[in-house]
C-alpha cells in the first residue's frame, strides 16, 4: 500500500502558483527526494503533506487515508526542519520526550522510549545538555531522535543538511541514509542539492515552477531526462543542450570525448569541436569549445578524466569528438519535452 | 590617516565630556537628591532661610518618616497602588498575550496593521477620555472606588503591552511552533506549551511596564476617586499632604522618595526592552 | 520496528472534534484570541471617544441625568473665550518650545552617552529618573526647588554672588517665570525618554558605515551632520512624536506645579478641561475643550503609521 500520495494538489498564494498540480505516489519505506531550485514548490509541497499549509485544492493521503483536513498532529508524521527547531529552553531529554508528553505517555514508558531513540542515534551522553551547547551534527541527530521517538509512518525532512559545514555534509549524508535504511520508515526529503538527491534517493521528483517534471530513480532522471529542465538541472557541469532548427540536442559532458577514447562497439555521433579553454579541476578536465557551423558554433563542454593522458588536448585546436548515439537525447524546441530522434 | 591630538586637546575633551555629563546628571536627579536630603532634615533646619539647603545643618531625623507612616494615609495609599497594580497587570496579561500572538502569527496581512492601530489607542487614552469616562464610571456605580481604576487602567496598558509582545513574539522562529504542532499539539496547544514558556522575559517586561504605568497614573484617579483612603500614591501625596497652602515638606518629600525609589530601580534594568516598543520596531531592543 | 500503523494514529490531545474546530482552525482561533482585547478597547476607548464628541455637542453637566444637543454652541463659545484661547496658545507654546530644547539636548546627551565608560550605568540611572519616577512626585520636588521663600536654586544663585541681594525670582508667582518653569520641567521630564530613544538609534547605525566614513576621511562634525543625523531621522521623528504627545496632553505638571496660575497664565487645554468639566461640573464644555487635542493626536498617529510602515519595509 502506498504510504504517501498526493492527488491533483494545488497551492496558490494569490497570483503565485506555488504548487501547480502535483500527483505523486510514494512507496513504503522509500526514500523519496523532492529536488528543485529555490521557489520550485518543493518546500510548500512538503509543508502541505505535513499539514502546515492548507492546499488550495486536491487531496493528500497517508497510508490510504485522506488526511487533507487533519491537523499535523493527527497524521502520524514527524518532521525535521532546516533549522532543526530544537526547543531551546529544554534539555535534549525533554526535547525528545516532548512528543510523548503531548500524547500523555507515562513517565516510565517515556524514559524507555527516549533512551531507545537516543541510542539509535548515538546521543545518549547528550541527554542532559541544552541545544545551544551542541554542534550542528549533534543537533541533527537530536532532531532525528525526536522525530523517531513517535515511530511515525512518514518522515519529512526539509533541507536538513544545508545548515551544516560543507565538510560535515558528506558524513552527515551518509549517516542519514543509513539511519533511514535501519528504521525503514517512508521518508520524503526536500533539497536543492542534486548531489544529495542522487546520493540518497531511491527515487527523485524533480520539480520546477510548482510542477513535478519527472519522477524516477536517480539513474532514470540522470540518463533519461524527461525534459530540458531536468536535463539541465542534473549533472555538474550540466548536460550540453544545443539548438538546431527542429530539435534541441542534448549530450552529457562525460559522454562527449575524443573519438578515439570511446571504447567498445556502438554507434557514434561525430561532433567536431574547436577547443577554446581547458580547466584543470584535479580529477577532471573541463574542456570548453565550439561546435561546428551546423550547430551555430554553439559552446559545449566536455568532461575528460585527467588520468586519460593518451590523447593530449590543446586550446585552439580542432578535434574529432564524438558521443555514443544512445547517449544523445532529443528535445522539442518549443515544449522542452523529450522527442523523437532526428538524424544529425 | 589619524590626526594625533595634542595632549591638551585630549584632556580638554575629557573635561568637556565629564563636565557635561555632570551637568545633565545633576539637572535630572536634583529633585530626587533633594527629596533624599529633605526627608531626613529637621524642620528647624529646613525652614531656616539662612541655612545652606544642601547640607545637614542639624542632625538628621526620622521624624518625617514617622509622621508619614503613622499619621497619614501613606501606607494605605501604597497598598492601594500595589493592589490596583497587581490586578491591572493580571488583566493586561490576560488580554494582551493572546492578542499579541494572534496578531503576529494568525493575523495574515491584517495583523501588523491592526497591531499598530491598537498601539495608537495608547496615545488617545486618558486626556481626551477622562470626562466621558467619569460618567461611565458613575453609571457603573464604581465611582470613588478602587475598582474603577482596575476596570479602566487596562485601556492604556493593554495597547502598549500588545505592541511590546508583538515584538517579542515576532522574534520567535515559527519553526518551533510548527515542530510543536507536528509533535502533537494544536496551534493553541503549541502557544500554551511552547511559546509562552519561551517568552518569559517578554512577559516580565510587560509586567514591569504595566505596573509603572499604573503607578504613574494621575488624571483618572483624580477624576474618579474622592475619598482620601481610596487614593493611590501618585494622587494621594500631592493632594492630601497639603493642608490648605501649608505643605508638610518633610513628610511630603519622604513620601515622594519612598514611592519613587522602587520604580526607578526596577525600571532601570528594563529600559532597553521598552525601547524597541517605543521605536516602533525601527530599532531592535 | 513496529509495522505500518494506521495513518491517524497518535497525538490527539483533544479527541473532541468540536473543540478541534476552535483549536485547529487558525482563522477562528486568531479571532478568538484577539477578541477580548479588541472588545475591551472598543468598550473603554472607542465608546468613550464617541461620547467625548457627543458631550461636546451637548449641554450635559455632572448633576443632570439627561442632556440635550446644542450643536456647535459649546465650540463657538469656547473660541470666543479669552481663557480658552490662552490655554490653547499655552498648549502649543509649551509643546513646541520644550520639544525643540529636548531635541537638541537629547542629541547631545545621546552622543555623550554612546561610548562606554566607567560608571555609565549609574549615570544613566540618574538621567532616567525624571521619566521613570511617578510624575506627580517628581514634580513636587520641583515645587520646593522653585518655592517662593525657600527655593534652594535661588539660594544657590544668590550665594554665587553674581546677583544682587534683591534677586529672588518668584518662579511660580510671576506669569513669565511660571511659563519658563513649566517648560523647564517638561524638558526635564522628556529628556530621558528622548535620549534613550536616540541612543538606541545611534547604536543601530551599522559599524561599517561609520568605518567607511572614517576611511573616507570625514571629521567628527562632518560625520555627525552628514551621516549620523540623516540616518537617525526616523528615530528622531519618533522621539519628537512621543514628546509632542506626552507634553501636549500632560496635566500633572500644571496641576501640581501651578494649578494653572498665576492668574490662569499657565493653563493648558487639559487642565482647563479638568477645571471646567470636573471641578465646575460643566461636562460638555470640558469635553469640548479636551477635544481640541484630538486633531493633534490624530496627526501624530498618522505620522507614526507612516514611520512604522517604512521600517517594516526596511
Amino acid at each position: 500500500m502506498p504510504q504517501v500520495e498526493t492527488q491533483s494538489l494545488f497551492k496558490h498564494f494569490g497570483e503565485v502558483k506555488a504548487v501547480d498540480g502535483v500527483d505523486i505516489v510514494s512507496s513504503e519505506e522509500e526514500f523519496l527526494v523532492l529536488l528543485g531550485p529555490s521557489g520550485c514548490g518543493k518546500t510548500t509541497l512538503l509543508r502541505m503533506i505535513a499539514g502546515l499549509e492548507k492546499p488550495t485544492s486536491g487531496d493528500i493521503l497517508i497510508g490510504g487515508q485522506v488526511v487533507t483536513h487533519l491537523p499535523p498532529r493527527a497524521r502520524g508524521i514527524a518532521m525535521v526542519f532546516q533549522s532543526y527547531a530544537l526547543y531551546p529552553h529544554m534539555t535534549i531529554y525533554k526535547n525528545i520526550a516532548f512528543p510523548l508528553k503531548a500524547i500523555g505517555m507515562g513517565k516510565e514508558d517515556m524514559k524507555k522510549k527516549v533512551e531507545w531513540s537516543a541510542a539509535m542515534l548515538g546521543i545518549e551522553r547528550l541527554l542532559q545538555r541544552k541545544p545551544r551547547e551542541l554542534s550542528g551534527g549533534e543537533r541533527q541527530r537530536v532532531a532525528l531522535a525526536r522525530a523517531l521517538v513517535r515511530e511515525p509512518n512518514v518522515f519529512l525532512l526539509d533541507e536538513p543538511l544545508s545548515n551544516l559545514d560543507a565538510k560535515l555534509r558528506t558524513s552527515a549524508r551518509e549517516e542519514l541514509y543509513r539511519f533511514q535504511k535501519d528504521v525503514s520508515i517512508t521518508t520524503i526529503y526536500v533539497t536543492h542539492d542534486q548531489v544529495e538527491a542522487m546520493g540518497m534517493g531511491d527515487r527523485i521528483a524533480v520539480m520546477n515552477a510548482g510542477k513535478v517534471r519527472q519522477l524516477g530513480t536517480p539513474d532514470e532522471v540522470y540518463s533519461d531526462p524527461a525534459d530540458t529542465f531536468v536535463a539541465g538541472f542534473l549533472g555538474s557541469p550540466p548536460m550540453n543542450l544545443v539548438e538546431t532548427p527542429d530539435r534541441i540536442v542534448g549530450f552529457r559532458p562525460e559522454s562527449f570525448l575524443p573519438q578515439q577514447m570511446h571504447e567498445g562497439p556502438g554507434d557514434l555521433v561525430l561532433l567536431p569541436f574547436t577547443v577554446t579553454r581547458i580547466e584543470n579541476l584535479g580529477a577532471d578536465r573541463l574542456v570548453y569549445g565550439k561546435l561546428e557551423e551546423r550547430f551555430g558554433h554553439a559552446v559545449a563542454i566536455a568532461n575528460l578524466p585527467t588520468s586519460f593522458t593518451r590523447y593530449p588536448i590543446e586550446p585552439n585546436q580542432r578535434y574529432d569528438f564524438a558521443v555514443p548515439r544512445k547517449d544523445v537525447k532529443f528535445f522539442d524546441p518549443r515544449t522542452g519535452l523529450r522527442a523523437e530522434p532526428l538524424p544529425l | 590617516m589619524t590626526k594625533h591630538k595634542k595632549p591638551g586637546k585630549k584632556i580638554g575633551l575629557q573635561i568637556a565630556h565629564w563636565g557635561s555629563l555632570a551637568v545633565f546628571a545633576v539637572f535630572a536627579s536634583l529633585p530626587f537628591l533633594w527629596m533624599l536630603i529633605t526627608t531626613f532634615k529637621q524642620d528647624a533646619d529646613l525652614y531656616n532661610r539662612a541655612n545652606n539647603p544642601f547640607i545637614f545643618n542639624s542632625a538628621p531625623t526620622m521624624e518625617h518618616l514617622r509622621y508619614l507612616f503613622n499619621e497619614t494615609l501613606f501606607l494605605r495609599w501604597l497598598l492601594n497602588t500595589a493592589w490596583v497594580g497587581t490586578l491591572v497587570v493580571i488583566i493586561t496579561l490576560a488580554l494582551a498575550i493572546p492578542a499579541g500572538y494572534s496578531l503576529v502569527r494568525l493575523g495574515g496581512r491584517w495583523g501588523e496593521k491592526l497591531g499598530i492601530g491598537i498601539f495608537l489607542t495608547y496615545l488617545v487614552a486618558p486626556t481626551i477620555l477622562f470626562i466621558p469616562m467619569s460618567r461611565v464610571v458613575a453609571n457603573l456605580g464604581l465611582q470613588d472606588s478602587l475598582w474603577s481604576l482596575v476596570v479602566v487602567f487596562p485601556s492604556f496598558t493593554v495597547p502598549f503591552a500588545i505592541w511590546l509582545l508583538m515584538g517579542f513574539f515576532k522574534a520567535i522562529p515559527p519553526d518551533l511552533e510548527e515542530a510543536a504542532m507536528i509533535d502533537g499539539y494544536s496551534r493553541f496547544g503549541a502557544f500554551i506549551r511552547m511559546v509562552i514558556p519561551i517568552s518569559t522575559s517578554g512577559i516580565l517586561t510587560v509586567v514591569i511596564f504595566s505596573f509603572t504605568l499604573v503607578v504613574q497614573e494621575y488624571i483618572y484617579t483624580l477624576t474618579f476617586v474622592t475619598t482620601a483612603s481610596n487614593y493611590t500614591v501618585s494622587v494621594g501625596v500631592p493632594t492630601f499632604l497639603v493642608h490648605g497652602d501649608v505643605y508638610n515638606w518633610g513628610g511630603l518629600m519622604a513620601g515622594c522618595l519612598i514611592a519613587s525609589l522602587p520604580v526607578v530601580i526596577v525600571y532601570n534594568f528594563f529600559v532597553d526592552r521598552f525601547i524597541s516598543g517605543y521605536t516602533l520596531g525601527a530599532v531592535k531592543g | 520496528m513496529e509495522t505500518a500503523t494506521p495513518a491517524v494514529k497518535g497525538a490527539l490531545r483533544s479527541r473532541n472534534p468540536h473543540l478541534s474546530f476552535f483549536f485547529d482552525n487558525e482563522k477562528v482561533l486568531g479571532l478568538l484570541m484577539i477578541a477580548p482585547a479588541v472588545l475591551y478597547i472598543l468598550a473603554l476607548v472607542g465608546f468613550p471617544l464617541i461620547m467625548a464628541f457627543v458631550y461636546s455637542f451637548s449641554d450635559i453637566t455632572i448633576g443632570s441625568a439627561d442632556f440635550g444637543f446644542v450643536g456647535l454652541e459649546n465650540i463657538e463659545s469656547l473660541i470666543g473665550d479669552f481663557e480658552f484661547k490662552l490655554a490653547l496658545k499655552n498648549t502649543i507654546l509649551f509643546t513646541a518650545v520644550s520639544m525643540i530644547i529636548v531635541l537638541v539636548l537629547a542629541k547631545i546627551l545621546a552622543l555623550i552617552l554612546v561610548k562606554d565608560f566607567r560608571g555609565k550605568f549609574i549615570v544613566r540611572a540618574l538621567i532616567l529618573m525624571p521619566y521613570v519616577a511617578p510624575i506627580s512626585l517628581g514634580v513636587i520636588g520641583w515645587l520646593w526647588m522653585l518655592d517662593s521663600i525657600y527655593s534652594p536654586i535661588n539660594w544657590l544663585l544668590q550665594h554665587t554672588g553674581l546677583f544682587g541681594p534683591d534677586f529672588w525670582p518668584m518662579w511660580l508667582g510671576k506669569p513669565n517665570l511660571a511659563i519658563s518653569a513649566i517648560i523647564a520641567v517638561h524638558v526635564w521630564r522628556m529628556l530621558p525618554l528622548a535620549t534613550v530613544i536616540m541612543l538606541a538609534g545611534l547604536a543601530s547605525i551599522p559599524q561599517d558605515i561609520q568605518d567607511a566614513a572614517l576611511v573616507d576621511g570625514a571629521g567628527y562634525f562632518r560625520q555627525l551632520f552628514q551621516i549620523t543625523i540623516p540616518m537617525m531621522l526616523p528615530i528622531m521623528l519618533v522621539a519628537v512624536l512621543f514628546g509632542i504627545v506626552f507634553t501636549a496632553t500632560d496635566i500633572i505638571i500644571i496641576l501640581v506645579l501651578t494649578r494653572g496660575g498665576p492668574y490662569n497664565s499657565t493653563q493648558v487645554l487639559v487642565s482647563k478641561a479638568f477645571y471646567t468639566g470636573i471641578d465646575a461640573g460643566d461636562l460638555a464644555t470640558g469635553a469640548a475643550t479636551a477635544l481640541f487635542l484630538f486633531p493633534l493626536l490624530a496627526a501624530v498617529a498618522i505620522f507614526m503609521l507612516r514611520i512604522a510602515r517604512r521600517t517594516e519595509v526596511a
